[in-house]
């Protein structure tokens, strides 16, 4: 538990094809050499779960490791739209794309179900929305007491959870601080879990505000310096602007997208 | 002095911003616009992020809900499930501000799918975020959006987030909390629900625009007030504060 391992043997170990995966981090602290290796591994028939895909799961859409994707907001932030993902939509390239949509607040109190051991979790939310009837997964519930009926949504338990955090210890103790937006409850509600780090140090400063996750809550901890980019590790590095930008035009372009994928994450060999 | 249309609107939804008040922001004109207020009439203004972080106080505009700055400048830093349960959806926030791809008359919100089929759409936008939450718990949502044929329509292609529903009642009817959408702010002008019917009525124009313009603009036959007002034009000061926001944040492309 909690066991410190190389990046690639993580991902072997933990990802195969057809499993539920769910890579988290809202804007800060994305696992984007994660998804990347998982790419360079060849997985095959993913169901891909993430409350903001982004850049990393346009990427892995567009190499095709993905059959489904669970989420609540697929964009480039603050670019616009995730070209590989509507081509996906769209045209089913370079493989049909089965989506499953919720709002951010249904995806969040999902993760915490799963977090919790319930079988669902109760909100305020989606009344009146076309999302009811498209997504199944989406239910009316009466309250017991009051009579007042709210939505359930079901416990997302992916076979993977990943999160980039920005330290551990050599026990694989984890810490992690700045926006952690849904870290813990993904890394508990998944059944086996990764988190890489910036450093593995040999002590764990206490910090305030920041939050650490024990090694026996933990899979696998494996030490990627700058795994996060282009999204940031708070007190490691700048969230990547440019990056976001140029990801526009290279993503596009399925030929201009292939010869990235072919170029930049393929060849690279993380030890 | 002159300015640009867009000017006037991230101005005029600054403005709507009461000093004090605990908003929602998300990021674009929005965010700019509550920056923009708290740069001016509204220093006391609380920005919430749906990244959880609440009282948020950027020197320059973020480029995405997450990035360090408000972290690093807000009074506390939350969870996401935090944000929407504790903060969020008991009506703790009074305003909650949205853009739209589309809108209609009685003001729902799209931004899932263009197209008839949601399974094989026209075109498919990023989805729902946490707008669908936003517009049912905030205390009252205002909505910025550039006018045009093809942003206003009759009805939307796919309701992401409630405004009236079909009608008046209707909120009430879902068991909705928040009152729904006060202003809809453009670049032509101002919306508001007519208190009776509940529909999208044209109540001010920005200076130097013709309510004819509004109509153009608009794709469904627009209610144009009794009364209709026009927005005080922006001052020096709102001006040169929007324009540094701006300036600091570098070229537009970039953001």
């Amino acid at each position: 538990m909690g066991e410190i391992a190389a990046l690639r043997d993580a991902i072997a170990d933990l990802a195969f094809d057809g499993a539920t995966v769910a890579l988290e981090g809202f804007t800060h602290l994305i696992p984007v050499a994660a998804g990347q290796e998982i790419i360079r591994q060849g997985r095959r028939d993913l169901t891909l779960v993430r409350m903001t895909p982004d850049i990393v799961y346009d990427q892995m859409i567009g190499a095709g490791c993905a059959r489904k994707l669970v989420f609540s907001w697929a964009g480039n932030p603050g670019v616009g739209s995730l070209h590989r993902f509507r081509d996906a939509v769209q045209n089913g390239w370079p493989v049909p794309l089965e989506i499953e949509e919720h709002s951010h607040a249904g995806m969040a109190n999902r993760y915490v179900a799963g977090a919790a051991g319930l079988p669902f979790a109760v909100l305020r939310g989606y009344v009146g929305t076309d999302l009811v009837a498209q997504t199944p997964n989406i239910k009316p519930i009466t309250c017991p007491f009051t009579g007042e009926v709210l939505t359930a949504v079901p416990a997302l338990n992916p076979d993977v959870g990943i999160v980039h955090a920005q330290r551990a210890d050599r026990a694989g103790n984890v810490q992690m601080w700045g926006i952690t937006g849904v870290h813990k409850e993904v890394v508990l509600a998944s059944k086996r879990s990764l988190v890489t780090v910036e450093e593995v140090v040999d002590h764990l400063d206490p910090r305030p505000g920041a939050m650490i996750l024990p090694h026996w809550a933990i899979t696998y901890v494996a030490e990627v310096p700058g795994g996060a980019h282009p999204s940031y590790a708070m007190g490691y590095s700048e969230r990547d602007n440019d990056y976001y930008q140029a990801w526009d035009a290279i993503s596009r372009d399925r030929d201009a997208f292939n010869a990235w994928l072919a170029g930049t994450v393929m060849p690279e060999v993380r030890a | 002095m002159s300015w640009s249309a867009d000017e006037m609107m991230t101005i005029a939804a600054a403005r709507a911003l009461r000093d004090g008040a605990r908003c929602f922001v998300g990021i674009g004109r929005p965010s700019t616009a509550a920056n923009l207020a708290r740069r001016t009439h509204a220093p006391d203004l609380v920005l919430i992020y749906e990244s959880g972080t609440i009282g948020a106080k950027p020197g320059t505009l973020p480029l995405s809900i997450g990035d360090g700055v408000l972290a690093e400048t807000a009074d506390t830093v939350v969870s996401v499930p935090e944000i929407f349960n504790y903060w969020l959806q008991p009506g703790r926030i009074d305003v909650g501000f949205l853009g739209a791809a589309q809108i209609d008359r009685y003001g729902n919100i799209n931004t899932t799918v263009i197209g008839d089929d949601y399974r094989s759409p026209r075109v498919r936008l990023p989805g729902a975020g946490g707008a669908p939450e936003i517009a049912a718990s905030c205390r009252e949502v205002i909505v910025i959006v550039k006018q045009s044929p093809r942003a206003f329509v009759e009805r939307v292609d796919f309701v992401t987030s409630v405004g009236y529903g079909s009608g008046p009642g209707d909120r009430a009817r879902l068991g909705l909390t928040g009152r729904g959408p006060a202003l809809v702010i453009t670049d032509l002008g101002i919306l508001e629900p007519d208190p009776e019917t509940a529909e999208l009525t044209l109540t001010q124009v920005h200076p130097g625009v013709d309510p004819a313009q509004a109509s153009a603009a608009t794709g469904w036959p627009l209610a144009i007030a009794g009364t209709l007002g026009t927005t005080p034009a922006p001052t020096a000061a709102e001006l040169a504060a929007l324009r540094e926001l701006n300036r600091q944040a570098g070229p537009e492309e970039a953001r």
